[in-house]
């Protein structure tokens, strides 16, 4: 007995884990799978590159560089001056009806919102409204977190700093006479940066928060005072203020400016017609060779205008199908010496 | 410790003055405390963090770390690198204080063992670790050696003892050991309380088997050698009591000199890797150099005119510098190449893998109740490559047991081959039999019943002419030790015919003679030799009659016989030749009467010969020489050398799997040649057997090359009439040797004694030593010191660059099983030494197909499949940071959220990949030993190699590609639903980093051959890890608590709402994976490896087993056998094409049967409910599994 039980103790479990014998699928790339397969896929790319195409197709896209390099261009003068709020106009014609609802964005080329040292260079506890980042702003923020005069800056910071400070109205020339188009400035930021991240102190009235500190050093104006049509819209909950802070992955983007005003002759969006734009110049970027844009778009389920997926998956699509024939013909010629 | 080694260093010779501990401690020996711990509580933590930073990688990311704390280069958070590097210290820690808590317990247990120590005339209990040198202590019986001793007195007659060596050399016989003679007659305690000799002598060292030394005792000189020293570690035997001087203590004992630090093997796999990191370092520095000109140029072109928005740093300043600095920050994003997680992910699977060799079942031997045991966790892979196996003859090959099995008496033989008829029943006949023995023919026992004087004298022989000793424990329960076991299977089976010895003093022997108590008074012992390979005995029998009993091989022994015994002696040939055919081990018996005067005359000569000074050797052999004639032939014994279980079949199969077996052995080359042929390494079919036992450098150099020419001339013989032309050429062309030789066709072998072997192993000769033993298919190295086994070794290591592996079971094994890549011991009667220093072990030879065919091919299958896509994973996932550079300005800006980064190696992909490597099969196990060829890719190092390695990081380069480029082109135009633009930083991170998650873990579903629930349960577990995670970072809880930490906040949720995001990352994956998948399926299909044949004629298999079985009827076995048919034929050809598979088909399909017998077994029950059986059928199943 004694001996059994000591044999039991040394002599492995008998289980299909230690025994490396667990059930398991053991999948093979047959040819009953992979070919059948890789027409399946390729068919549905093909059908979603085809939907895609179209529905890209229906977008309607007007861009209009307004950076003012060429002589001719109507920005050319406000472009090559310093002054402050510089005054340019850009016209353009719609020959039939600007579907709706209608996106206004601004453009930016060849500005490196994405440079590490930019990305950083902000306080978040300042932006959450931490009224102790108000006073000494984070180290971060360097050089932009205090003046030449060792004051606090508010919002401290490149990103800050670098906001774009260009204003547009849109008008619309009808028979000789001119009506503003009105855009819509409100919700054009993420919901999760108006609610959530950003937040004003809570000081009333706003302007308080900011005693003892400075403005940044590129704004016209301190940051209560960014809209002065909307005093909700003030301080770091600022639209405008939150679409620039979610800064860009690439150097060259668009940042949503305004929507068209979905009411009266424009519920259906931009009918025909000629329009001017009002441009206060502000943001230079000839310096560095950056340009500036407007863009008017409108949406469909999938976003904006966008031809690449609507190509690639049909690219990609239409290989799959090929491949599929190649392996069809490969199999058929080599197949396993025990097939039947 | 320290204080220890410089003491030792300084040491140049040991004083010792017994009872003298004031004296002795001016020197400060070692105590005999030991200690093998590496660390204590208070120096845990730093001497293991030191230890661990020694490690190139660990300093590697504490270096990183070190990077990442300084603001201007730091591009990740510190705690992306802290947080792997912790863990992967942490893991290592905890290993190692478990390793060093074992290893104190064993200390704590060895240093509080008690002795008895003499102190100040008294006999008092010590501990272990408080004898000092100088001690004088006691030992008795089956007690262990606490230190090395010099032996003063026994209880036994002349002062000597018997001790076993077992735990230092691995040999279970005793030894005899023997004090000096004057110390021998102190005796008692007192008087051992009053000596003071003092011991001058060597200073510790690490050989065994050698000790000089001077004893001084009262204006005496006295030499001491091995023979007076008992070692610690030995065991007293047979030995009431004896008394020792400690000469060296704990650390200084040669046991402990000898357990130093085994020599760390690494694997060919660890190699690579260390250089394919090697290189990915150069990869990175590389890349950072690449991306530190990116961006030198940027600033002066673009970041220089971009200062009103983003000022350049006060201490920057200067684009030159900035690039300097990004070169820092890009070595720190780009790490992840190299990621941490590599070596602790590589140990964990081989430790998986190592946990499997211990845990099966078909490696555990119910007999001696020993499992596999993977001693070391860190070679497993390799045990896939093995080219070469350096085997070691008794108790790996055999059993190192020998059994009585046939002899010839006068002429006529006994014992029957088969054994199927019954074993013979001793016990009736004789009360004093040993019930192990065996023997099948009961003529034998007829005629010793009936009393035939030729059986009764040839027993009696066996009885008397031995130097076994014996132990009676009680009436009747006799245990023989004896110095060879071939001696002990003659003496028991004489005991079991009737003629026991019982007892022998130095001047008699006890026999009981068919129930008879006779005493013969033992007049000469005329012992055995190498070179009169013969022994024996001169004695009186009671009525005073003298004989001389010899026994001998047969070549020495029938050439000294009386002229009268010549028609016995032919028939006895006959019968020596047959069991040497069968491998058995031969002796032939002889006596020789000799008279009074006879006698008289020679044992003057013999006192003479043994009294003389020079030459005493020669002497006493012509002595003996004189009086070994004119024998009577008795007969002739036959003893079975027991070949382990399936030795034949492993060495078949191991060498259809193009393994090389050697054989070293420290046997005679008779003995060797016959387990040769009875393990099936050399047989009759051979070509030719080439046998090299030259002396000298010349004559080895000429046989080899004679055996070369032979070689040459036989292929070509063979293989056409070229052989024929040459044939007259005198010289073979000597250049274009290793050429030729590679291209031998024949079945060659190679014998080589010891002392050629030396010569062949010198410089200038084992170049073509080595060409001609690898042409050869089977090589036996006879006589070979443990020293010559290592060098052989050690010479195809470097010559063959080949994986090597050595098994044995002794400690003579241990030098080769050191110096090979692989050791493995044999956990058999032979002591455990070689055990220890061994990297695997288990308890039957057998065993090894399935550590190297089973496991070592899945260990290196896993290991090179996680490699590819360890490295593929990490290549795809950093070099999207590359592409990203060129588009930020080359400012080191990530792509992905640092807790992204954080997180992926050892979170989101580790698991898969782990499980992949742990539990990835492509074919079963049985498969595996019934396909040996299935081996050859490790051997070939197929799987993973430079090649390999481009591969996968080409592949993993072109999916960052993708997984850059796709979403770029996607992106930047594109809009969220309500006109959002998509292209801002976050919603790209994330993006990127979910097409990420996905294509890699699409890449190892496509890679994972093998899905237990494990890797379900790891893949998908860790794909919704990954969402639950990001959800859980973008959330706004985390958010409010640490608003500074979690920039993500919303951007999971705002990112994966978006149809486009999906459908951007499903582009991407499909860009990624559908080449890959064309390409697999086309390689499978166009050139396919054996395994994905096997792998694929299985699940054929399986599917087809499925449809009920009752619907087939009749037809069922039709059908199969069609398939069975054409399955055969495909793999007949594979496995007979290879160069080595000169194994019989026949033996092949009888094993390959034999192992799956129970497969067959319930598949025929199952046919037996369904279907009337068939013959057809039958064999089809046969040839199927």
């Amino acid at each position: 007995m004694v001996k059994q039980e000591s044999e039991s103790a040394n002599r492995p479990d008998n289980t299909a884990f230690t025994q490396q014998r667990l059930p398991a699928w053991q999948p093979i790339l047959s040819a009953g799978i992979v070919i059948p397969g890789f027409v399946l896929i390729g068919l549905a790319f093909i059908g979603i590159g085809v939907a895609l195409l179209v529905t890209s197709r229906s977008i309607q896209v007007l861009e209009l560089d307004y950076t003012g390099d060429s002589n001719g261009s109507p920005c050319s003068s406000c472009s090559q001056s310093d002054i402050a709020n510089c005054k340019c106009s850009l016209n353009f014609t719609l020959t039939t009806l600007f579907q709706g609802p209608v996106f206004f964005y601004y453009g930016l080329s060849n500005y490196f919102q994405n440079y590490r040292r930019y990305g950083a260079s902000k306080d978040d506890n300042q932006l959450y409204g931490d009224l102790s980042s108000f006073t000494s702003p984070s180290s971060s923020c360097s050089p932009y977190n205090y003046d030449s005069s060792k004051k606090p800056i508010v919002p401290c910071g490149s990103i800050a700093n670098s906001m774009f400070n260009d204003t547009f109205t849109l008008t619309r020339t009808v028979s000789g006479t001119t009506n503003n188009v009105t855009l819509d400035g409100k919700g054009i930021a993420w919901w999760t940066d108006y609610n959530i991240k950003y937040r004003n102190p809570s000081v009333t009235p706003l302007k308080n928060a900011f005693n003892g500190t400075v403005k940044p050093i590129n704004w016209a104006k301190p940051a209560y005072e960014l809209d002065a049509s909307d005093r909700s819209n003030n301080g770091f909950v600022n639209q405008d203020f939150l679409v620039w802070m979610r800064r860009a992955a690439l150097p060259n983007f668009r940042k949503l400016y305004r929507r068209i005003d979905a009411s009266g002759d424009y519920q259906k969006g931009l009918p025909a017609g000629n329009y001017t734009i009002d441009i206060t110049y502000n943001y230079p970027v000839r310096a560095f060779n950056g340009a500036k844009k407007i863009v008017f778009s409108n949406v469909s389920w999938m976003g904006g205008s966008n031809e690449f997926l609507g190509i690639a998956y049909l690219v990609i699509g239409s290989l799959c199908v090929v491949m599929s024939v190649v392996m069809l013909i490969v199999y058929a010629k080599f197949k396993f010496p025990d097939e039947e | 410790m320290t204080h220890l080694v410089c003491c030792v260093s300084a040491e140049e010779e040991r004083r010792v003055r017994a009872n003298d501990r004031e004296y002795n401690e001016k020197f400060q020996y070692a105590s005999n405390c030991i200690m093998t711990s590496k660390y204590n509580i208070i120096t845990f933590l730093p001497v293991n963090l030191f230890e661990q930073f020694q490690e190139v990688a660990n300093t590697y990311f504490l270096f990183l770390l070190i990077l990442q704390l300084i603001p201007q280069i730091s591009s990740l958070s510190w705690f992306t690198t802290i947080v792997p590097l912790a863990l992967v210290l942490s893991i290592t820690a905890v290993k190692d204080a478990t390793d060093d808590y074992f290893r104190h317990k064993s200390d704590n247990q060895v240093n509080n063992r008690q002795s008895q120590v003499l102190i100040r005339g008294s006999l008092q209990n010590e501990k272990w670790m408080n004898v000092r040198v100088g001690d004088i202590i006691k030992l008795e019986n089956n007690q262990f050696v606490a230190a090395d001793l010099l032996l003063l007195s026994s209880t036994e007659p002349h002062g000597l003892c018997y001790i076993e060596t077992a735990e230092l050399d691995g040999e279970t016989n005793m030894k005899v050991r023997q004090s000096v003679s004057v110390t021998s007659e102190l005796g008692d305690p007192n008087n051992l309380a009053s000596f003071d000799g003092e011991v001058v002598c060597e200073p510790p060292n690490n050989k065994l088997d050698r000790f000089s030394g001077t004893l001084y005792w009262r204006e005496k000189k006295y030499s001491l050698t091995n023979q007076n020293m008992l070692l610690r570690g030995c065991v007293l035997r047979n030995t009431e009591a004896c008394y020792g001087l400690v000469i060296f203590a704990g650390p200084d004992t040669k046991l402990m000199q000898n357990s130093g630090r085994t020599k760390f093997k690494r694997t060919s796999i660890d190699r690579l890797m260390n250089t394919l990191v090697l290189w990915i370092f150069g990869f990175l520095v590389c890349m950072g150099m690449i991306l530190a000109v990116g961006n030198a140029g940027w600033e002066k072109e673009v970041g220089s005119l971009f200062q009103s928005y983003l000022a350049w740093d006060t201490p920057v300043n200067n684009f030159l510098f900035s690039a300097f600095l990004s070169f820092w920050s890009y070595v720190i994003i780009l790490n992840t190449v190299v990621p941490i997680s590599l070596y602790v992910s590589v140990e964990v699977i081989r430790l998986g893998h190592s946990y499997f060799i211990n845990w099966d079942q078909q490696m555990f031997c119910s007999q001696c109740n020993t499992a596999a045991e993977a001693r070391t966790t860190t070679l497993n892979e390799e045990l896939g490559q093995v080219e070469y196996i350096f085997s070691d003859k008794t108790g790996t090959l055999t059993q190192n047991i020998m059994t009585f099995n046939k002899c010839s008496i006068n002429g006529q033989s006994y014992g029957k081959d088969t054994h199927n008829t019954c074993r013979l029943d001793f016990s009736l006949f004789n009360p004093l039999a040993d019930p192990d023995f065996c023997f099948y023919d009961d003529k034998l026992l007829e005629s010793v019943k009936v009393g035939d004087s030729c059986t009764h004298e040839f027993f009696r022989l066996l009885s008397l002419c031995h130097t076994v000793m014996s132990e009676e424990k009680s009436e009747g329960e006799l245990v023989y030790k004896a110095q060879s076991p071939d001696e002990g299977a003659l003496v028991t089976a004489a005991r079991n015919f009737g003629f026991v010895f019982r007892s022998r003093t130095p001047g008699t022997i006890t026999t009981t003679e068919m129930g008879r108590t006779v005493t013969y008074s033992l007049l000469a012992i005329l012992d055995f030799n190498n070179i009169r390979k013969r022994m024996s005995v001169i004695v009186r029998n009671p009525e005073g009659r003298i004989r001389l009993y010899c026994k001998g091989a047969d070549t020495v022994l029938l050439e000294r016989l009386h002229p009268c015994n010549q028609e016995v002696m032919s028939i006895t040939s006959d019968h020596l030749n047959e069991y040497a055919a069968d491998g058995l081990r031969t002796l032939a018996l002889a006596y020789r009467d000799l008279s009074e005067d006879e006698w008289e005359a020679w044992s003057e000569s013999h006192r003479f010969a043994d009294k003389a000074t020079d030459c005493r050797e020669d002497r006493l052999a012509a002595a003996y020489e004189e009086v070994e004639q004119n024998m009577m032939l008795l007969g002739a014994t036959a003893i079975e050398d027991k070949l382990q279980e399936g030795v034949p079949e492993t060495i078949a199969v191991l060498s259809l799997a193009n393994i090389k077996i050697w054989v070293l052995t420290g046997d005679k080359q008779e003995t060797a040649v016959n387990i040769g042929y009875s393990c099936k390494m050399l047989t009759d079919d051979m070509t030719e057997v080439f046998i090299i036992s030259g002396h000298t450098v010349q004559s080895v150099r000429q046989e080899l090359r004679r055996a070369r020419e032979r070689m040459i001339e036989l292929s070509r013989g063979s293989g056409g009439g070229v052989g024929k032309q040459l044939h007259g050429s005198p010289l073979p062309p000597p250049l274009p040797l290793s050429n030729l030789m590679d291209n031998i066709s024949g079945e060659f072998a190679l014998v080589i004694n010891g002392h050629s072997l030396a010569h062949a192993l010198e410089a200038d000769m084992e170049a073509e030593f080595v060409s001609t033993a690898c042409a050869c298919k089977a090589v036996i190295c006879c006589r070979v010191t443990p020293l010559q086994k290592a060098q052989v070794v050690e010479l195809i290591k470097k010559r063959k660059k080949a994986v090597t592996l050595a098994i044995g079971d002794g400690a003579n094994d241990i030098s080769m099983i050191k110096s090979a890549h692989i050791g493995v011991g044999i956990s058999g009667q032979e002591g455990i030494q070689a055990v220890l220093a061994s990297d695997y072990s288990f308890s039957q030879f057998r065993f090894l197909q399935r550590l190297l065919l089973v496991h070592g091919r899945w260990s290196y299958l896993r290991m090179c499949r996680f490699l590819c896509y360890f490295f593929y994973k990490n290549f795809a996932f950093t070099m999207v940071h590359f592409w990203f550079g060129f588009f930020c300005g080359f400012s080191a800006q990530t792509v992905y959220d640092q807790y992204f980064i954080t997180l992926f190696n050892i979170v989101y992909t580790s698991l898969p990949v782990l499980a992949m490597g742990i539990f990835d099969q492509d074919v079963p196990d049985h498969r595996s030993l019934e396909y040996p060829k299935l081996y050859e890719p490790g051997q070939l190092n197929l799987l993973f190699n430079k090649r390999e390695f481009f591969i996968c990081i080409a592949q993993g380069i072109y999916t960052s590609v993708v997984l850059f480029f796709v979403p770029y082109a996607v992106l930047s135009n594109a809009t969220q639903s309500n006109g959002v633009p998509l292209a801002d930083y976050q919603t790209f991170a994330v993006t990127t980093a979910t097409a990420l998650v996905i294509v890699v873990s699409v890449q190892i579903v496509l890679d994972t051959g093998f899905w237990t629930v494990f890797n379900h349960v790891f893949v998908w577990g860790s794909l919704g890890s990954y969402f639950i995670i990001m959800f859980a970072l973008h959330s706004q809880t985390l958010f409010r608590i640490f608003p500074n930490q979690f920039h993500f906040v919303g951007s999971a949720q705002s990112t994966l709402l978006q149809p486009v995001v999906w459908l951007t990352i499903a582009l991407a994956t499909a860009i990624c994976i559908v080449p890959v998948l064309a390409f697999r399926f086309l390689k499978l299909d166009l050139k396919p490896q054996l395994s994905d044949t096997v792998r694929y004629t299985q699940l054929v298999r399986q599917k087809r087993r499925k449809p009920p079985e009752g619907r087939l009827g009749a037809r069922g076995g039709s059908r199969r056998s069609g398939y069975a048919f054409a399955h055969q034929e495909g793999f007949g050809e594979l496995i007979t094409s290879g160069k080595n598979m000169r194994l019989s088909s026949l033996a092949l399909a009888s094993f390959a049967s034999r192992h799956s017998s129970s497969w067959i077994d319930t598949l025929r029950r199952k046919k037996h409910t369904h279907t009337p059986p068939s013959t057809s059928g039958e064999s089809t199943y046969r040839l199927m599994t």
